[in-house]
């Protein structure tokens, strides 16, 4: 076990923790924002420099500071180490520079986009970064493209975080889309145009942390913020059938994987259970699905909740079909 | 789409380069395979090229795109016979490397990113390729051409239009003298 | 003279090859390696030597050697970077084109301390020419019994192999070039693991540069200890100084560490002076990464004293004064050259160059080129220079790898002391000499 100290909050955790495992199980005010690190995919993180930390100390054994910020996703605390977060001056100045890399080709479309509402770049730059643009020049545009039936990749609005890829390479087999060129250069793209045709493609679309890549069958139907979640399940023989039903009156205009306070999806889910399966019938309805980390939604809905992390699943009874439409 | 497949020796040569790696490493074997496809298929890699060499090494196709347009000595779209690679990073832009790229744009009626109309010719602007001490240069397939003058450029143009075969980073050259 | 460890045969006919080699007393160290030393023992004399690495950073070589990890029935490996890149660098080129052989002898010896049985030299693709060089060399090494199984009969047995790359300098990051040596793009590893521990395949490896290696060998022939009497202070041996820009005497020169930065520029034995009598404005002195310095303050300490070329000398004054020996990549420039156009030509090559995989280096290299491109051609605002001080300044060492702040450093150092020409660009925008290859259409990265 490791005690860390985070913003001056501590906690024992296993060897391998990493800094930023470390300061989720303390909690969210400590705990620093990701765009790439995806605590379900392998490998992931270290790329988008959001969750850089400062160490203050490295250990009890060697209590020297690192010279350099390090990326908390992929750096395992030590016993005795201290690290600043929010109370780092250099950190708060880092993840400002960052989030204005982050946005200095990305396009100020948000009212015409898809993600808008639950989107993790909006909020980086609401909490992190700056009201100014310091920059003139030409944003890098590409044309969209449709890779497969139901996903359309939008590469204009890309981070590269690179969990697409990732989602490709994980859980589904044979991956035709990957990253080209190089540099900011660089794009998502499958080179020769190929549709991304699997059981579980649609993961690509709950990972990206950006509008990128969209849900083909929701585009533009509605702002995520008129929509209503609800948890539902089905018996499937392909995933986990655990998802989030998405309603605009009646209707179900998208189904998601269900995601948790960091934003991850629980678990993946199949295509068929995303796409195909648009009505109430095919679901059992388990209740409204609380939201605490997405402000713009949850304060349409769930105002009344001033807390809504304090709500248990398993408190919430099922509500009966009717009643859950009215919702 | 036609018919891509190494010649015996090529071939034979890319196994001798797999058989390099540790068993299935052979991945490791891809930018030398994609130099020799590179040489052999007109001097540029097409999706079809790709394709071959992933099923060589038997590894998605998309691997093979994603390293093919990562480096920039891989051609993926058709060049001329001659690539010219003009250096033109700070020790050959300290020592005319600027006054050369014209040179060319002008003898060749082309501006750089360009193919001349008879397919000879490409110029292209690189960055450093090494060859700082001995400035102006560029490099034609495996040949640096060093100290370049205007002089010395219209030579090797003649040379190359006179010779008029592809030149490719396969070549076996005649090292420079220093 | 100073004293030759690497190019002391340079200038004999027929080097390149393996008899001439083999007279001039080639392969001896192996010899005395394989047979009279052991690994450990090898590991304690590279110690003892000082050597530093070569590439750029000048960590001990024998230090990192000894970081190596060694778990049973795990393969290790030993890989030559040979993707000399850094703009202003050329000397592993020379040596390797001249006197291949020194370093194949070198990279046994090497591996033989490390006892490693599978070893690679990863030469940038651009060198082709020399992958043929470096062929013929290992195959005579072959037929002569220094590589192969059972070297020198002692049961010990090591296959060597070229591995080209393709054209990218992020390559000569060392876990950049283990992934392309996987056969990946050229993405640098997040660290740790470092290679030592998780190299090639997962494998414990050890990665060093083409002069480290080669130097390897006078230090196994003449012992750590009497290598370490070579230079001065922490900057032992000597060290192969790529020279040019304008200087009268362009070319890759070997100098005992110590000697004045004065001496190298001016004396015949190595620069020859300046071009066209001109006078120095300024120096590039280690590749293009490092900072480039005035004058004075490459030719003076703060103190009065002469600089000398050595890595403590050259970094004396730090961040703000100094500079570094980095590469050894000597760039000189003359009163008439423009820093800001010269920085541009970095700028734009650090844009060309970065992996892409983290953003402050993806974005903020292209940024910063995009702003020098608009003060040279003369639409610079006074803002644009604080806008580029405060990039370099969000780049440097928040990036995955050293490339971030091989950017930054170029920018922050030219602006710190040199600031009033970048006024001028702005402030006189006719006075300035405009160039149309300043263009933005250089960037594509395949034509």
């Amino acid at each position: 076990m490791a005690k860390v100290t985070i913003d001056g909050r501590s906690i024992e955790v296993p060897d391998g923790t990493t800094i930023l495992q470390a300061a989720r199980m303390i909690g969210p005010e400590v705990a620093p924002p990701t765009m790439c690190f995806y605590s379900k995919l392998k490998t992931s993180g270290g790329y988008c420099r959001t969750c850089l930390v400062e160490v203050t100390k490295g250990s009890e054994k060697d209590p020297r500071p690192m010279p350099k910020l390090v990326a908390s996703c992929r750096t395992t605390v030590m016993d005795g180490m201290e690290v600043g977060n929010n109370s780092s001056p250099k950190v708060k100045e880092a993840r400002k520079g960052v989030v204005e890399f982050l946005l200095l080709n990305h396009p100020l479309d948000c009212p015409i986009c898809d993600q808008a509402g639950e989107c993790h770049l909006q909020d980086l730059s609401y909490e992190h970064g700056s009201s100014k643009t310091r920059t003139d020049f030409e944003r890098r545009t590409y044309n969209k493209i449709d890779i497969g039936e139901k996903i359309q990749l939008h590469m204009t609005r890309c981070i590269l975080c690179y969990r697409c890829v990732k989602v490709a390479n994980q859980i589904t087999d044979g991956r035709v889309h990957g990253v080209m060129n190089r540099g900011d250069h660089s794009e998502i793209s499958t080179y020769v145009e190929q549709a991304i045709d699997n059981d579980f493609s649609g993961n690509v679309i709950d990972v990206c942390p950006v509008g990128a890549l969209t849900d083909k069958t929701f585009r533009f139907k509605s702002r995520v913020w008129f929509t209503k979640p609800m948890l539902a399940n089905r018996s499937c023989d392909k995933c986990c059938g655990k998802v989030n039903l998405w309603y605009k009156g009646e209707e179900v205009l998208r189904v998601t994987g269900r995601k948790d306070q960091w934003g991850e999806v629980e678990e993946f889910i199949c295509n068929t259970c995303r796409f195909d399966k648009k009505n109430t019938s095919d679901w059992t309805i388990e209740g409204p699905t609380p939201v605490d980390r997405h402000s713009v939604i949850s304060a349409n809905h769930y105002e009344v909740l001033t807390k809504p992390s304090v709500i248990h699943l398993n408190d919430i009874k099922p509500l009966p079909l009717k009643e859950g439409n009215k919702i | 789409m036609a018919d891509i497949k190494f010649s015996e020796d090529t071939l034979a040569l890319a196994n001798k380069i797999i058989a390099r790696y540790p068993e299935g490493k052979q991945k490791s074997a891809l930018l030398p395979l994609l130099h020799l496809a590179q040489a052999e298929f007109d001097g540029w890699l097409s999706p079809a090229t790709m394709q071959y060499v992933a099923s060589l090494l038997q590894i998605q196709e998309v691997e093979v795109y994603e390293v093919a347009s990562f480096y920039s000595m891989f051609n993926l779209k058709p060049v001329g016979k001659c690539l010219i690679e003009v250096c033109r990073t700070s020790s050959c832009w300290l020592r005319g490397a600027n006054e050369i790229i014209e040179h060319l744009e002008n003898k060749l009626g082309i501006k750089e990113g360009q193919t001349t109309p008879d397919g000879m010719f490409t110029l292209k602007t690189v960055e450093c390729l090494g060859s700082c001490g001995s400035a102006p240069m560029m490099q034609i397939g495996a040949q640096y051409h060093e100290n370049l003058s205007y002089e010395k450029v219209d030579g090797i143009l003649d040379t190359c239009k006179a010779e008029g075969t592809r030149k490719t980073y396969l070549d076996k050259v005649v090292v420079d003298k220093y | 003279m100073g004293k030759k460890l690497l190019l002391e045969h340079d200038h004999v006919p027929g080097i390149q090859g393996y008899d001439v080699y083999r007279k001039n007393g080639g392969y001896a160290s192996v010899e005395k390696a394989i047979k009279t030393m052991s690994p450990e023992a090898l590991v304690e004399e590279v110690k003892k030597s000082g050597l530093r690495g070569r590439g750029g950073a000048g960590f001990p070589t024998g230090m990192k050697w000894s970081f190596l990890a060694k778990p049973e029935g795990v393969p290790r490996y030993l890989v030559c970077n040979a993707d000399e890149s850094e703009p202003g660098t050329f000397k592993d080129r020379y040596l390797m084109s001249r006197i291949p052989h020194i370093l194949v002898e070198g990279m046994i010896a090497s591996s033989f301390a490390l006892g490693v049985n599978k070893a690679f030299i990863y030469i940038r693709g651009e060198y082709y020419y020399i992958v043929n060089i470096l062929e013929k060399a290992i195959e005579e090494a072959y037929a002569n019994g220094w590589l192969g199984t059972n070297i020198l009969g002692t049961g010990y047995n090591l296959d060597l192999y070229v591995q080209v790359g393709a054209g990218a300098y992020i390559c000569g990051e060392e876990t950049a070039l283990l992934e392309s040596l996987e056969g990946k793009r050229g993405n640098p590893r997040i660290k740790p693991p470092f290679p030592a521990i998780a190299g090639l395949y997962g494998c414990p490896t050890v990665v060093n540069n083409v002069e480290t290696l080669a130097s390897v060998v006078p230090v196994i022939n003449m012992g750590g200890d009497a290598y370490a009497q070579i230079g001065i202070g922490k900057s032992t041996g000597t060290k192969l100084i790529s020279a040019s820009g304008h200087i009268n005497k362009p070319g890759v020169y070997e100098i005992e560490m110590g000697i004045t930065v004065e001496d190298f520029i001016y004396s015949d034995e190595y620069c020859g002076g300046i071009l066209n009598g001109k006078k120095l404005k300024a120096v590039v002195a280690g590749g293009s990464s490092v900072p480039v310095l005035p004058a004075d303050k490459i030719l003076n300490l703060a103190n009065g004293e002469k600089r000398l070329m050595s890595y403590e000398s050259l970094s004396d004054g730090g961040f703000g004064g100094g500079t570094m020996l980095g590469s050894g990549g000597f760039i000189v420039m003359d009163e008439t050259t423009s820093i800001v156009e010269n920085l541009f030509t970095f700028a734009r090559f650090y844009h060309h160059e970065s992996c892409g995989q983290c953003s402050p280096c993806r974005e903020g290299t292209a940024w910063m080129e995009k702003i020098l491109h608009k003060i040279v051609d003369g639409h610079g605002t006074m803002a644009d220079i604080d806008l580029l001080w405060e990039i370099q300044a969000k780049i440097e060492g928040n990036t995955i790898c050293p490339l971030g702040d091989a950017a930054a450093w170029p920018v922050a150092s030219a602006i710190r002391h040199f600031r009033s020409e970048f006024e001028e660009y702005v402030s006189n925008p006719s006075g300035v000499k405009k160039n149309k290859h300043y263009d933005s259409v250089h960037n594509n990265v395949n034509v």
